[in-house]
């Protein structure tokens, strides 16, 4: 496909897209599917078709729409109407109603701030496509970026672009995404490999699981746009195996690009060659971490190596290898198709452009959230999240998942980005970010979230595979209302053992869910401890046995 | 012009010391007869850096490194010893004895053995973290050998010289974290192994009695690793 070829897809598929008068979609995303939206599909198909309606009324699956708690969502002619919680028995009305007033009793306003608060970049065209077909992408922009990296600018030059942009990595560490690229193109060696790391495993995240499910095209021109860039004609997506459907649409996904002549050999007639393979992962949390995530691509267990060397110099099979996580990929093409200047005007000083969040627990409007580097938690939760349900109070908001922590009330209208979370003693993470109200346990939360590193510590290094064990055992004994000081002071203790002593990532961050409800919440351990009672009546106490 | 082999100086506890740019701060510092604890680090096998005993402060460094597998570089300024790494020491020592059942007075390895010797050195009287006491199995189907994983530390030693060494391969860690075991084969017993070559080399290279000659009683264990120096020099004529 040659630029031209291109831009002509584009009008062919505006055309089509034209031809019709009006436009079904339906959210074929996880979240909708599984509340039955294919049902919903099926019978809006058969619905269309009775009526012979099917050279009028364009049907199709379309991406995650965002606001999960209320599907399976149906949208109308590109979102001006929306629908809620659609049942398959609603098909005939829906249809019937296409000319008329939109069925009031399904409306969902998409006026209300859940929609308008959000800045979409790397979810500009979840909802808003059909995933399985690469035409609606390249109708929409997509491949634009790749057809003028190739044809105008050199590797540098991408470079370069993403470096002003300002990106940083989407993974949770924050690592500006141009430096780490052009420190791959530094590394000496003609063999380099390009990964995605969409292993995405924290509890309530599902960020990365979306843009694979709605968009997966745009990774693959991310992936090839970075593979131009530093020099690599081979790609690896490390998904997991949890992830069907992603892993069903990526296939598709590069299926089709491959023989739309954007991925493979002298792609849209250049001399840059670049394909991309899936390798799916098992299910251990660990190989998230890059290390692991490269032995595990390589065949070995996934265990985490020490670094320096980073991958960028000494990465899968020992040569120079880029990694990064979807999102970050996500952003690339909408960096070169809109400028670095652009991507750099979103956000604040140190972090540019827009993050995504799996909004979850207890707020109004679970769901996807992408929003501006910079805006409060409080917009978040309260504006966008629509608040706690049940006239509950805000406890804390938990971001970063095991590696993160909990940020009480006080701290609410701080800026969300990678410095201030890191300040308030969590991180930005990949994004997951679950609300929590007056009936969670902070002591239970910690419990919770080092049964989960626990169990997810590879075993290589001491202090994480049995320091782990050991602080969710105190937590356990404290939330059993059967711990004393010393044992509080221990656990103390082990979170700064472990933090300051294990290999990984993984046991470094461990103690923080734990730090940082101790920091926020110190009262309620207390309350475990000294009074025997659980504030928010989670944990069960026993009542003391007295003779 | 660029030299053929670089050559470094770093300054290790406050002296300065020459070192080739390829070695370790370990190799360097026990050059220089400056002791650094190591547990699941033995020379001539690849370095694992799990023990986690050997962390060094690194000036500069926000993090503390494993010196079996940390590079030295020019103008480096380590610290091998300090009352903060002494106490990590000591803990993750700790760690280690609660993690399975160790029994010094019922061991093969009783007065011989790098757990033991380690806890001395180190001055590790007494373990603060309560006992995880786990059930974990013995396997004596082996004519020649036995493991008890009772007192198995998951230092990979033993995986490493049959992969490294003998080429076997017989043995492997299974499973994550905690329930991380050391086995054989596909998980048969030892004495069923099809690759297992019993040249002894892990039980020779086992820093507790997890691993024994049968036949031996309490505190009876010997070991010989004597061949490991041949090893290295069979290791690198093959590269």
């Amino acid at each position: 496909m040659t630029r031209e070829e291109l831009d002509a897809a584009v009008v062919t598929e505006q055309e089509r897209s034209q031809s019709f008068r009006h436009h079904v979609d339906v959210c074929i995303a996880a979240g909708c599917l599984s509340s039955q939206s294919e049902v919903v599909l099926n019978s809006l198909r058969t619905e269309i078709r009775e009526r012979g309606l099917e050279k009028e009324c364009a049907l199709r699956g379309v991406g995650c729409m965002g606001l999960c708690k209320a599907g399976p969502l149906v949208a109308l002619d590109g979102q001006a109407v929306m629908y809620q919680t659609v049942a398959p028995a609603d098909a005939p009305e829906i249809i019937e109603s296409l000319d008329t007033a939109p069925v009031e009793r399904l409306v969902c306003p998409v006026n209300m701030p859940f929609f308008n608060r959000q800045t979409r970049i790397a979810l500009e065209n979840s909802g808003q496509i059909d995933p399985e077909r690469i035409e609606e992408y390249i109708a929409r922009g997509g491949y634009s970026a790749l057809a003028e990296a190739l044809a105008e600018l050199t590797p540098a030059q991408v470079v370069e672009r993403i470096t002003a942009s300002g990106l940083r990595g989407r993974g949770g560490a924050g690592y500006p995404t141009g430096l780490k690229w052009s420190t791959v193109v530094k590394a000496p060696g003609s063999q380099k490999y390009v990964i995605c790391n969409a292993d995405e495993g924290d509890p309530g995240a599902f960020m990365d699981r979306s843009v694979l499910e709605s968009d997966p095209h745009r990774l693959l021109e991310g992936m090839a746009i970075a593979g131009y860039a530093v020099g690599a004609e081979q790609g690896y997506i490390y998904v997991r195996a949890e992830y069907p459907l992603a892993i069903k649409r990526l296939k598709t996904a590069i299926r089709q690009a491959v023989r739309a002549d954007v991925l493979g050999t002298t792609i849209m007639g250049s001399r840059f060659n670049f394909q991309v393979d899936l390798r799916i992962g098992a299910g251990a949390f660990v190989c998230g971490e890059e290390t692991a995530l490269i032995a595990s691509i390589e065949g070995g267990r996934g265990l985490p190596r020490l670094r320096p060397p980073y991958p960028a110099e000494y990465g899968l099979w020992g040569k120079p290898t880029l990694i990064n996580n979807v999102e970050t990929f996500a952003s690339v093409p909408v960096i070169l198709r809109k400028g670095s200047e652009w991507f750099a005007g979103i956000g604040t000083g140190k972090s540019k452009g827009t993050k995504v969040f799996a909004l979850a627990g207890a707020v109004q409007n679970t769901g996807l959230v992408e929003v501006p580097m910079g805006i409060t938690l409080r917009e978040i939760v309260f504006d966008i999240g629509g608040g706690i349900p049940g006239g509950k109070r805000f406890k804390a908001v938990q971001t970063g998942g095991p590696s993160g922590g909990c940020i009480p009330e006080a701290y609410l209208d701080q800026p969300v980005d990678f410095e201030t979370l890191a300040q308030l003693g969590s991180i930005m993470g990949s994004g997951g970010m679950i609300v929590m109200d007056e009936t969670s346990c902070m002591v239970d939360v910690a419990r919770y979230f080092m049964d989960f590193c626990r169990t997810e510590s590879c075993g290589k290094c001491v202090p994480c595979r049995v320091g782990t064990v050991h602080m969710h055992n105190l937590l356990t004994k404290i939330s059993e209302g059967q711990a004393t000081l010393d044992d509080l002071a221990m656990l103390e203790e082990l979170c700064d053992l472990v933090r300051h002593t294990s290999l990984c990532g993984l046991g470094q961050s461990a103690p923080n869910p734990v730090m940082s409800t101790l920091r926020y919440f110190r009262d309620e351990y207390l309350a475990h401890i000294q009074d025997k009672r659980c504030p928010a009546g989670v944990c069960h106490i026993a009542p003391e046995v007295t003779a | 012009m660029k030299p053929a082999e670089q050559v470094t100086v770093l300054k290790i506890n406050g002296d300065e010391v020459s070192a080739h740019a390829d070695q370790t701060i370990l190799d360097v510092a026990r050059e220089n007869g400056i002791e650094i604890p190591t547990l699941c680090y033995l020379e001539n096998l690849t370095e694992v850096g799990g023990c986690r005993l050997c962390l060094v402060e690194i000036k500069g460094a926000a993090k503390l490194q494993p010196a079996c597998v940390t590079r030295v570089r020019e103008g480096m300024e380590v610290a091998t010893h300090s009352s903060r790494l002494d106490t990590y020491r000591r803990k993750i020592l700790e760690l280690i004895f609660t993690e399975r059942n160790h029994i010094c007075s019922v061991c093969v390895a009783n007065g011989n053995c790098d757990l033991q010797d380690m806890a001395a050195a180190l001055g590790m009287d007494h373990v603060t973290y309560p006992y995880l006491n786990p059930s974990v199995p013995v396997d004596l189907s082996h004519e020649l050998f036995g493991i008890d994983q009772n007192r198995c530390i998951l230092c990979t030693r033993c995986v490493r010289v049959c992969a490294e060494i003998e080429g076997a391969h017989t043995w492997d860690v299974r499973n994550s974290g905690i329930n991380s075991r050391v086995f054989t084969d596909f998980n048969e017993p030892w004495g069923e192994s099809q690759t297992c070559t019993n040249c002894g080399k892990c039980v020779n290279v086992c820093p507790t009695g997890a691993l024994f000659k049968k036949g031996k009683a309490v505190g009876e264990r010997t070991r010989q690793i004597d061949f490991l120096p041949y090893l290295k020099t069979m290791r690198e004529e093959l590269k």
